[in-house]
């Protein structure tokens, strides 16, 4: 079946039932409203695109006193801002996600990690959340929740560095397992969730999990909402559904002269022209050229753009995020960097951009986190696809 | 669920405890997986990623350090991928490193030089680092050398110093590019909170931290015709050096060790064992002085409980985070200033050599030592009273230089007036020796009887329990000492600062009312010191432990007050316990320093 680019209006949607979802929610029985977000498809939209459902399960399956639900809004990802948006205009919707996952999982303690800098949100936010405790107290929840604010390093969106920031000690991702579900903030089971991720959940109870269901493609379903930047008539946030060819996005998006598109941020992949007709836009799954939206992050280089000078740009960023604990990542980051550099100017032969690939795949099957393990991603797909912009 | 899993390790079928990791599951049947930032006292880290292994059917590698079994696992410690990413890891340490291994004091003991020379890395590596950043070495403290241009970021030094000292001189500073191991504010070691302790030195697999060695010093004091060398060797030297020198763990090198020294050219080659009793006899009086003041005299001024002062890292960590108990250390000097300030005048006037030509070199277990020599009120025999401190890893290096074949050397005796010693002061160098040393002399001033424990062995004081209470009741008192009748004297022993510390916090919140503490800042005591031999781990060191208790009951003297070179010097020259002449050369006191 063949599927048009559709610009969707499901997150954004004006629409306040909050108060009808919860009570409705409450009615019915956990295993029930878990099934429905299973059976909905509904993964992650924070990055490594794990089912919802089965983490909100596994997590009403650990033994504990006390369990959290965190909103993960730590949104650091370069050219990303959909979960600022998002919490700026539906908050409620984030925080009527987070009050059902915490009915089913038997939480009282829920968290938004607020990225330092959507400090501005803050008291918008706290307005939001007060009116939101109300309606609690109406309905007899008990949950309450708080804003976190970031520690400003984009390693504290990942969870485990995010609950080391929380606990006050150095944001260092933690070896897992143990997996947050079972040993999250304060060691304590605990669900972590994307804002979008969250936001989707709305919709869901809402509307149904096969209305969700119906959108997008086998492994990808629902809609996503992208930040679509670089060389665009168009800028801004969109929401689309999942399954597009890129070559539909880019006739939607482009100015007529697209030669790439980074699709995922800097830690995602380089699509170049020739493969846009095959790439469809989903998770990374059954399908091949499928690419990991991650963030949402859309970038597209027309053929002014320079792949040497973009990738640079990436790998800057990641020699200064990376937290430095791991060898592959600390060390890693730092020699593909160099290693171009030195190619670049004809410090090394061309032939040392084999021995940086090597490198590359050795640092995605060793690192210990999402951030040393995604780099091979960008730098694999640029250096692969635009060899001669990195020599010559 | 059962609490076996089953798993298969290239191929080898075995069985192991749930829970635990695949490094533990390797190790059982005797696969070697490579590790470095993984340390048996330590939490895992996970960091350095060299442990990777493959699991069938999973894209990623698994650090094996930290990954849990589980049933049906198949892994592969030697697939072509395993090898290719741990010599791309090895590769990258070796560019980050300045690799000048035949400059380096860590050469042919270094943890990452052994696997370069597994992974060869060759001429074709990466770009380096550390010519590409530039670098600065830390050399300012007396003890320890902080070099980070031979750091490969492990953490061991982080979590030695933050779990086993509970300290955290040493923290993770910055990210990415720049991340580093720093102190506060980055400031030089000897200006921040470090006590000198040595335990990271003694984890860190590379030459990023190290003693400061005064090897030439004592070289050159040893060549020149007009200097008097007089060397002491403290107790937990003994029972590990050969460990250094290629001997099993654990074997008693006394004799050999003794024969060494004077091969070395030692003038006089003494035992801090000697002090160890004089130090019982000072602060034992000194713990039956204080309770006399408590119990009989009800005086207020006087504290209570009493801690030992032997420890120079303890003494340190006091004096930076509990100042408010500084009253409560004892004034006794550590057998080392004691033997220091005792051989530049009574053992000086003895041979008639002049102080100001006698250089005094002590052999410690210990890298706070070499900072204890240092500190400005250790100068009580009008010099300095210990002018070099070598630790045992010294030692054993000054023994390989002068080709000595330790091995194979006789058994030689210790010089007299000051190398005489009992069991008490061999039992110094392990985690409740001292007490246990104290309490054989104190209950037998009060009572006139032996403590009642079968062979003089306080066993409730001994062991590598973290923390340790034992009660003594004292019962049918010599007259003089009837205010005592029927107290139970309440002990506690402790080892590892994170220990004292917990100790330190009850004692403050009032949940202990203990009379007398005794600390080591070290796990173990003084045998796991920080300048005892490296590897380290808590087999090793129960080891050193029973070959202590060993020399104990070998020694015909077993109590500190028998000593006849002891009992001697009083009536020849310091006359009586906590008298003038005591006072002045066997008693100190203690500084308070800031917290960070
Ligand atoms: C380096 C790194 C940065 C991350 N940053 C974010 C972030 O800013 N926001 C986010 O929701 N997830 C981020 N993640 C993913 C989180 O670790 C986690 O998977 C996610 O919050 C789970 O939510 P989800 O299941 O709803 O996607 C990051 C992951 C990595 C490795
Ligand atoms: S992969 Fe990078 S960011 Fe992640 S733990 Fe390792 S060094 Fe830190
Ligand atoms: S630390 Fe090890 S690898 Fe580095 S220079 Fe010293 S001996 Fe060589
Ligand atoms: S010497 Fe001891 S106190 Fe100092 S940094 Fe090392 S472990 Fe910490
Ligand atoms: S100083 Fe030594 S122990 Fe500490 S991180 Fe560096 S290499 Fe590891
Ligand atoms: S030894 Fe396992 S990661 Fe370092």
């Amino acid at each position: 079946m063949k599927k048009n680019l559709q610009r969707l209006d499901l997150i954004f949607k004006n629409e306040h039932d909050t108060e009808a979802i919860l009570r409705k929610t409450l009615d019915r029985s956990h295993d029930e409203v878990i099934n429905d977000l299973i059976s909905s498809g509904l993964k992650g939209r924070g990055g490594a695109g794990f089912p919802t459902g089965l983490k909100w399960k596994l997590a009403a399956e650990a033994q504990a006193e006390q369990k959290y639900v965190i909103c993960n809004a730590d949104e650091g990802e370069p050219g990303t801002f959909k979960d600022r948006e998002i919490l700026s205009s539906v908050p409620h919707k984030v925080l009527t996600g987070m009050a059902v996952c915490a009915n089913i999982i038997g939480s009282t303690k829920g968290f938004i990690y607020l990225r330092s800098e959507y400090k501005f949100l803050k008291p918008q936010l706290l307005s939001v959340i007060d009116e939101f405790h109300k309606l609690l107290e109406v309905l007899n929840i008990n949950f309450k929740v708080d804003i976190f604010m970031g520690s400003g390093a984009y390693i504290c969106g990942e969870e485990s560095a995010l609950f080391e920031s929380m606990e006050g000690k150095r944001g260092e991702p933690r070896n897992k397992p143990p997996f947050p579900t079972d040993f999250g903030y304060m060691g304590e089971p605990t669900v972590i969730n994307n804002v979008e991720t969250l936001a989707h959940t709305y919709s869901i109870l809402k509307y149904g999990a096969d209305k969700f269901k119906d959108l997008g493609i086998q492994d990808s379903r629902g809609s996503k909402v992208f930040s679509v930047s670089g060389d665009t008539p168009n800028p801004g946030i969109y929401e689309l559904e999942f399954g597009m060819s890129l070559q539909k996005f880019v006739d939607d998006f482009g100015d007529g002269d697209s030669k790439a598109v980074q699709v995922g941020g800097a830690s995602g992949f380089c699509v170049p022209r020739k493969k846009f007709v095959k790439t469809v836009i989903g998770y990374q799954g059954k399908l091949r050229g499928t690419s990991l939206p991650t963030g949402g992050s859309m970038m597209i280089f027309n053929s002014s753009r320079s792949m040497y000078n973009v990738l640079h740009n990436y790998l800057d960023f990641f020699v200064e995020e990376s937290c430095g604990q791991c060898t592959p990542c600390r060390v890693g980051t730092q020699q593909l960097l160099l290693g171009i550099q030195a190619v670049k100017k004809g410090e090394q032969p061309s032939s040392y951009l084999d021995k940086l690939l090597v490198l590359a795949e050795a640092m995605r099957v060793t690192s210990k986190c999402g951030l040393g393990q995604s780099v091979a991603n960008s730098f694999s797909s640029i250096v692969e696809n635009f060899k001669e912009e990195m020599i010559y | 669920m059962s609490d076996k899993v089953n798993l298969k390790i290239d191929n080898i079928a075995v069985s192991i405890k749930n829970g635990s990791t695949i490094l533990e599951a390797a190790e059982k049947i005797n696969v070697r997986i490579p590790t470095l930032c993984y340390h048996e006292d330590l939490c895992v880290a996970g960091n350095c990623r060299i442990c990777v292994v493959e699991q069938t059917g999973s894209d990623r590698l698994l650090p094996a350090c930290a990954m849990p079994v589980s049933e049906g696992m198949e892994i592969h410690t030697n697939s072509m991928k395993v090898r290719n990413a741990r010599k791309q890891i090895v590769e990258l340490l070796v560019s980050e490193h300045r690799a000048d291994c035949t400059r380096c004091y860590k050469n042919g003991k270094c943890e990452l030089q052994e696997l370069s020379s597994e992974y060869i890395v060759g001429e074709n590596g990466f770009i380096d680092l550390v010519a590409h950043k530039g670098y600065t070495i830390d050399n300012f403290s007396p003890s320890i050398i902080k070099d980070d241009s031979k750091c490969i970021r492990c953490q061991r030094c982080v979590r030695t110093c933050d779990q086993l000292q509970s300290i955290s001189a040493l923290t993770v500073a910055h990210k990415g590019e720049s991340m580093k191991v720093s102190s506060f504010f980055d400031k030089p070691m000897f200006e921040v909170v470090c006590t000198n302790c040595g335990q990271c030195v003694n984890r860190c697999p590379t030459g990023a931290l190290t003693e400061k060695t005064y090897l030439d010093e004592v070289w050159t004091a040893l060549n020149s015709e007009t200097k008097h060398t007089v060397v002491q060797t403290a107790p937990a030297v003994r029972i590990a050096l050969g460990e250094a020198l290629g001997m099993p763990v654990g074997e008693i090198v006394t004799g050999k060790m003794v024969s060494a020294l004077r091969r070395l050219g030692f003038s006089s080659v003494l035992d801090t064992d000697f002090t160890a009793d004089l130090t019982i006899i000072e602060e034992g009086n000194e713990l039956l002085h204080r309770l006399k003041k408590v119990v009989k005299d009800k005086d207020t001024t006087v504290r209570l409980p009493l801690t030992t002062s032997c420890s120079p890292g303890w003494v340190k960590f006091i004096e930076h985070a509990f100042p408010e108990y500084l009253p409560n250390v004892s004034t006794a000097k550590s057998p080392q200033q004691m033997f220091g300030a005792l051989a530049k005048t009574f053992y000086a006037n003895k041979l008639k050599v002049d102080p100001e030509n006698m250089v005094s070199i002590s052999i410690m277990p210990c890298t706070a030592k070499k900072y204890e020599a240092d500190r400005p009120e250790m100068r009580s025999s009008g010099f300095k009273d210990v002018d070099y401190v070598l630790t045992t890893r010294e030692l054993a290096l000054m023994i390989k230089q002068a080709g000595i074949d330790f091995a194979s050397l006789p058994d030689d005796e210790y010089d007299s007036i000051m190398g005489e010693s009992s069991g008490a002061a061999v039992i110094f160098g392990a985690t409740g020796g001292v007490m246990e040393a104290a309490l054989r002399t104190a209950y037998e001033v009060v009572t006139g009887r032996e403590v009642p424990f079968e062979g003089l062995n306080i066993t409730p004081v001994r062991g590598m329990d973290y923390i340790r209470e034992a009660t003594i009741k004292i019962e049918n008192v010599l007259p003089e000492w009837d205010f005592l009748e029927g107290v139970e004297l309440k002990t506690c022993v402790a080892h590892g600062l994170s220990n004292a510390k917990k100790v330190m916090e009850a004692v403050r919140d009032g949940k202990a009312n203990y009379h007398f503490i005794e600390i080591m800042a070290c796990p173990g005591g003084c045998l796991g010191g920080g300048g005892q031999p490296i590897p380290t781990s808590p087999a090793i060191r129960k080891k050193r432990s029973e070959a202590i208790y060993h020399e104990d009951e070998l020694k015909p003297i077993r109590k500190s007050h028998e000593n006849p070179e002891v009992i001697h010097l009083y009536e020849e020259f310091l006359k009586e316990p906590l008298g003038e002449v005591s006072h002045k050369l066997l008693h100190t006191h203690y500084t308070e320093r800031n917290r960070y």
